[in-house]
């Protein structure tokens, strides 16, 4: 299955892993919320192409209609994401996700 | 097999686009290379015969999610380059590693065992929801999104409703005069429109102002 010379359901699933664990791996490390932010949507990137790869294999529209709720829900993350972004730098600059660990358990 | 070769281009522009992200020191640079891996996914969607996806993802994440980030970055001035060798959090990165090496390899196991298709055989299905049943991929789309998935199209419309008015609520300024604590409990005698015109505290004003230039 894997290395076909056909474009197969496999391709995508291997790249796909490979970019959540890209996105993952930035969001553990980078400590601009900013940053962490934009990891999240190359994680839910992957998974989109996820959502189309097996729509694809299973000949279902559902896929595709799953990645256009994921697009909404990603657009809703960031517009809320980034109003906290701004609401926590209006207050000090400069601030990293470690100087807003108040929460932390 | 020219299908292998866009996706093979595709691909290596998602990867490098991603490794972009995490890597670069300036969040402006990050939001560059984002740019590069959604257009990247955009090129895959198309190879899916996913174009109105592919569409709506440049229009979408391109043009409005990438340039709010943009924008946030330009408002706050803090396109600073980060000194990615600071470490808060002692072992934080080699942790890191680990753990998306670890999730790599899980999801890779997973594909690559699943030799007969992750997902097992395919129902027969529905041939309205079928790729092959001679709509365009915008019309087979709007067919299901607007039946069976109604319900969950009209939540993402007060979703996008919640969101926008959340971001106000978040970013709003506060002023003194907006504070709660001003507010005096409502009582039917210092109702506005009930009370004779200027009589009101000096809250009312300019609601009394604004009768007066009513009344001239």
């Amino acid at each position: 299955m894997m290395f076909a010379a056909t474009l197969t359901t496999s391709y995508f699933l291997v790249l796909s892993a490979l970019m959540f664990a890209i996105g993952a791996v930035g969001l553990m490390i980078r400590r601009n919320p900013l940053v962490m932010f934009m990891c999240v949507e190359l994680m839910l990137n992957a998974v989109n192409i996820t959502f189309v790869a097996f729509g694809t294999d299973v000949d279902n529209v559902g896929g595709q209609i799953s990645v256009f709720f994921v697009l909404v829900v990603a657009a809703v993350e960031v517009v809320v994401g980034l109003a906290l972004v701004v609401a926590i730098n209006r207050r000090r600059a400069d601030a990293t996700a470690d100087d807003v660990s108040l929460l932390r358990g | 097999m020219p299908e292998l070769v866009t996706f093979f281009a595709g691909a290596a522009i998602i990867l490098t686009g991603a490794l972009g992200v995490v890597a670069s020191r300036n969040p402006v640079h990050s939001a560059l290379f984002l740019i590069q891996t959604l257009m990247g996914v955009a090129v895959l969607f198309v190879v899916q015969d996913a174009h109105f996806l592919a569409a709506v993802q440049v229009v979408v994440y391109a043009g409005a999610i990438v340039i709010l980030f943009l924008f946030v970055i330009m408002l706050l001035g803090v396109d600073k380059a980060e000194d990615l060798g600071v470490e808060p959090i002692g072992g934080q990165k080699p942790l890191a590693a680990i753990l998306g090496a670890a999730l790599l390899a899980g999801a890779l196991t997973i594909v690559l065992i699943a030799t007969d298709g992750a997902t097992g055989s395919s129902a027969p299905g529905d041939p309205e929801r079928s790729l092959q049943n001679g709509f365009t991929d915008i019309e087979r789309i709007g067919r299901v999104l607007f039946t069976d998935y109604l319900v969950a199209f009209q939540l993402t419309a007060a979703l996008l409703t919640i969101a926008v008015i959340g971001a106000v609520v978040l970013t709003r300024t506060v002023r003194a005069d907006d504070r709660l604590g001003d507010l005096e409990p409502v009582s039917m005698d210092t109702l506005p429109s009930l009370a004779p015109a200027g009589a009101n505290d000096e809250h009312h004003a300019d609601a009394a102002d604004d009768d007066g230039k009513g009344d001239a």
